[in-house]
């Protein structure tokens, strides 16, 4: 990685390395929080705030920071950000953060955060770090994003709490998709995503780690 | 440079500078932020309480909500007894700030139920709870109770309004759960919430709450049909931790020897 500019640096993670569709990071919280868009939406800007500000943090001190307590380290710097992000909801986002509950607190585990920080910042200025880190919460905010609209959309009818299709509850046509507002369909949209973004992008198919052989022996009949 | 970082007077020393730092952040944020918060978390329970007694607008703001809650009245009342009890007693500065919740884990504010009692599955009840009166013309017109019991992943929170005889429900809103989106979170809809309005708790003799949430949709036309509120479809046990909280709260465990103070004026 000789070459790397800033604009890279902030957009590859967008599509081309995207930290759910092709690390396969940060899922727990994509099942979590995407049952409505507006939830999402201040999801993603605490995601990315606290992504790019513990990168830059990171970086900033990288070369005090003795090996042997290196994680630690990341994870105070992380725990801290997240806790100042949580105050600041919970006293301007009110009804919000109480939507989100548990999930801004669990940012401290999201594994992108924490990936980059290792994979990153240690190694890296300050300005491209935060730059990383802003990028990769762009990637995860897309992703999750993706997957709020279609949750939000079938499985209640609605987009941004505005109605799209009237559901049934309200007197509407639509029956709304119970399944939609349970973890397991974000599994299957990511999925379903996955695939189209491969699709679009063949060079992000992994090699198959072995190849199946044609069954030679005859066994038991 | 390397070899100088690895040392560990170098270790502690960045361990501290850093436990410092992120400290004082932490702590000033949430110091700063403190009041703030205290206030949304004020006016939510507020806007809650105008909710479930039918009265809010939608898209009040801060000044609408503190003068339409400035009608009621907090009181406190002493669930043991059925009256009203002071602040002073319960060592708190005054109604508003008497937390019920925190007091239902201190086993000197709050009281054991039996697994008879313990039909709402709640397990310790606070000694006293604040209510909320709204009179007109010396006449108590409509008192707004908090109720909780668990559902299905969590403890609903709510509070229901009830018309001042004691009987009649004007509404009902939970301000507090984490129940499925779109099948026990229907507690929300106000579709829902709407068949609540006007059902009666108790049968003439006024003892035991009647509530029942029906499966298959409530018949009106029935002998019980004053009782009885639609089922949620597909949340068997929200619905009927529903049930089972109103029929607590409502009961003899509950408010109900506060009411029968309040009907005789002995409150």
């Amino acid at each position: 990685m000789s070459e790397m500019s800033a604009k890279k640096v902030l957009f590859e993670p967008i599509f081309t390395n995207n930290p759910i569709a092709l690390q396969i990071l940060g899922i727990c919280s994509a099942l979590a929080v995407t049952t409505s868009l507006s939830v999402t939406l201040v999801m993603c800007a605490s995601v990315i705030a606290v992504t790019g500000f513990s990168n830059l943090a990171v970086s900033l001190i990288r070369t005090q920071i003795p090996n042997s307590i290196r994680i630690i380290v990341q994870m105070t710097i992380i725990a801290s950000l997240v806790i100042v992000v949580d105050q600041l909801l919970k006293a301007y986002a009110y009804e919000i953060s109480k939507q989100l509950s548990v999930f801004v607190g669990l940012i401290i585990t999201n594994c992108i955060v924490m990936g980059r920080a290792e994979g990153f910042a240690m190694q890296n200025p300050p300005m491209l770090s935060f730059l990383d880190g802003i990028g990769n919460g762009l990637g995860y905010s897309i992703a999750i994003l993706f997957v709020a609209v279609f949750r939000e959309l079938f499985g209640s009818g609605e987009l941004l709490g505005f109605t799209i299709m009237a559901s049934v509850n309200d007197g509407g046509w639509y029956v709304p998709n119970g399944m939609m507002l349970l973890p397991p369909s974000a599994f299957f949209i990511i999925g379903l995503g996955i695939w189209a973004l491969r699709t679009w992008k063949p060079d992000q198919v992994e090699e198959p780690d072995y190849k199946m052989s044609a069954h030679k022996t005859r066994e038991a009949f | 440079m390397a070899k100088k970082k690895e040392t560990v007077g170098k270790t502690i020393q960045v361990a501290f500078a850093l436990c410092i730092v992120c400290s004082v952040i932490v702590s000033a944020a949430a110091v700063s932020l403190r009041p703030q918060q205290a206030l949304n978390q004020e006016l939510d329970i507020k806007s809650n309480i105008l909710q479930a007694a039918g009265m809010s607008e939608p898209g009040a703001n801060r000044e609408r909500i503190e003068e339409q809650f400035g009608q009621f009245t907090p009181r406190l009342v002493d669930l043991r007894t059925g009256k009203f009890t002071t602040p002073e007693e319960l060592g708190v500065p005054d109604a508003l700030s008497y937390d019920q919740y925190r007091a239902a884990g201190d086993p000197n504010m709050s009281t054991r139920l039996s697994s008879a009692q313990d039909t709402a599955n709640i397990r310790r009840r606070a000694h006293a709870a604040t209510v909320y009166i709204l009179e007109e013309d010396g006449e108590m017109v409509r008192v707004v109770l908090p109720v909780h019991g668990p559902g299905l992943w969590s403890t609903l929170y709510g509070f229901i309004s009830l018309e001042g005889d004691l009987n009649t429900i004007e509404g009902i809103g939970f301000y507090d759960h984490a129940e499925t989106p779109g099948l026990g979170g229907e507690v929300d809809n106000p579709r829902w919430k709407s068949q609540w309005v006007g059902q009666k708790l108790y049968s003439d003799d006024k003892s035991e709450p009647q509530i029942r949430l029906v499966k298959g949709g409530a018949d009106r036309s029935a002998e019980d049909g004053e009782h009885q509120i639609d089922a949620l479809s597909g949340a068997t046990l929200t619905a009927r931790g529903v049930e089972n909280l109103v029929n607590f709260w409502m009961g003899e465990d509950g408010f109900a020897p506060f009411f029968k103070n309040l009907r005789d004026g002995e409150a």
